[in-house]
């Protein structure tokens, strides 16, 4: 049994959400890079352009590439041979949440659904946890705006809607958002589990890195058809219109009811703001 | 691409020359309301009560800024979603608001009001809260502190850069550059 405090955890969250919020990870900036050289609308260029010089003046300045500095969603993979020590592991994990809001001048964007009174300190956040084989926790951080997830949903198909059915319906929503969600997006499809399983598995499909295809070749080749088909309606960077209006597209999937085509889409805007780190 | 230099309160000479898809700096005050200011002032309206600030030919900015760090005038400030203020905005219009910046289509009532009282919406690029904040000069809290984040902020700005999404044309952007780009 690995020992790990809690006050590792905090401190390690509490940088980690600052590091996100402000610090546009290179890989964002090269596929931003690629997407002026494919993108063929003046306007939208320049757009792209824009989101560059945003990056950079956010790194340089220690301010946040955007106000909307998200709900913490925040994924935890604790090894099966770890033993948490310290204070309740979902009420560290606030803390370093709170800590980085803090010190980092994030905005707290946190509030009451009906009063909508502010929680003040963008507490509590959205934590998923896995345990897995080994003694390490892997923590990713995944600051998400509310523009973006707005344009999200899961929606039962019918079996026999099948591919076809999840390609309408993930482009559906990808129009119905058109500009909203600030393009170029990163769009994330959860295929099949059941109704809650498949909104996680969209969500953790925006962890996989760019260009990186799903292992079943079903899959991987519905990924490739939506993203030329995303990259056809012509709604472009802040939808202004263009060539480029999503970055990638990923799925995951697995098995499901014999009754059922759990369907979930999660988009994500061009601030992909997600930090690992393993403890 | 051109550039057009304008300054508020917009005036009707202004207003008349943007088209949709015209790049422009804008200098001035402006004022940043969203969800929960937009809801006091028409529920202040509607008690028959004088709103905080005179919108005449005014410029509301879509905005909820993160806190501005030590020796900051403001954090990132980049725009939010407008289809949510869609339900606010034709009234303050009729009461002479001129300048709305956000991100996102509006709504077919909004883009009518634009229309008929002479007003227009920008678009301030979303994610871009960082280069949107170097052209603030100068923020003040001028209404309802208490919504903390959502509280109504006068900023000075300079050559803060936009796009015109809807003239008083009838234009839109969205729409003529999807169209455009569609295949």
């Amino acid at each position: 049994m690995r020992e790990i405090h809690t006050d590792q955890i905090i401190s390690a969250l509490e940088g980690l959400f600052i590091d996100a919020n402000i610090n546009l990870s290179q890989f964002v900036l090269d596929a931003f890079n690629r997407a002026i050289d494919r993108e063929e609308s003046p306007v939208s260029k320049e757009v792209l352009r824009e989101l560059i010089t945003n990056a950079e003046i956010a790194n340089k300045e220690n301010i946040p590439i955007c106000q909307d500095t998200g709900l913490a969603v925040t994924f935890l993979e604790i090894g099966q041979d770890v033993h948490i020590v310290g204070e309740n592991l979902e009420d560290a994990v606030a803390e370093g949440v709170r800590r980085a809001y803090k010190k980092g001048y994030l905005r707290k964007s946190c509030c009451d659904p009906f009063t909508r009174k502010n929680t003040g300190d963008n507490t509590p956040p959205i934590i998923h946890i896995k345990i897995v084989p080994g003694d390490r926790i892997r923590i990713v951080v995944l600051p998400k705006g509310g523009g973006s997830e707005n344009y999200g949903e899961v929606r039962m198909l019918v079996p026999s809607q099948g591919k076809e059915g999840v390609k309408s319906f993930v482009l559906e929503m990808v129009k119905k958002g058109g500009p909203n969600p600030c393009p170029p997006i990163i769009v994330g499809v959860g295929i099949g589990g059941n109704f809650e399983t498949s909104a996680l598995l969209s969500k953790e499909a925006l962890m996989v890195p760019f260009g990186e295809r799903n292992n079943d070749p079903v899959m991987a080749e519905l990924e490739e058809e939506l993203l030329e088909e995303i990259n056809k309606t012509g709604i472009g960077p802040q939808g202004y219109g263009g060539t480029v209006t999503a970055l990638d597209v990923h799925v995951k999937s697995m098995p499901c009811h014999l009754a059922s085509l759990p369907v979930a889409v999660n988009i994500q805007c061009h601030a992909h703001r997600i930090k690992e780190t393993i403890l | 691409m051109e550039i057009k230099i304008i300054t508020t309160p917009l005036n009707e000479e202004v207003i008349k020359g943007l088209k949709a898809g015209d790049k422009v700096f804008m200098s001035g005050y402006i004022y940043t309301a969203r969800d929960a200011a937009h809801k006091r002032f028409i529920d202040t309206l509607e008690r028959g009560e004088e709103l905080p600030l005179d919108i005449k030919g005014q410029v509301i900015y879509y905005c909820g800024p993160s806190p501005a760090p030590p020796g900051k005038v403001i954090g990132a400030c980049g725009p939010t979603t407008s289809s949510r203020m869609d339900a606010y905005a034709p009234k303050l219009i009729a009461l002479g608001l001129k300048g709305m910046i956000g991100k996102g289509k509006r709504s077919q009532p909004v883009k009518d009001a634009i229309s008929q009282y002479n007003a227009v919406y920008f678009g301030a690029t979303g994610g871009a809260g960082a280069l949107l904040s170097k052209s603030v000069k100068s923020s003040e809290v001028v209404a309802y502190e208490d919504l903390g984040p959502e509280a109504v902020v006068k900023l000075y700005v300079d050559k803060m850069p936009l796009f015109v999404i809807n003239d008083i044309y009838g234009n839109d952007l969205y729409e003529m550059g999807t169209a455009q780009y569609r295949r």
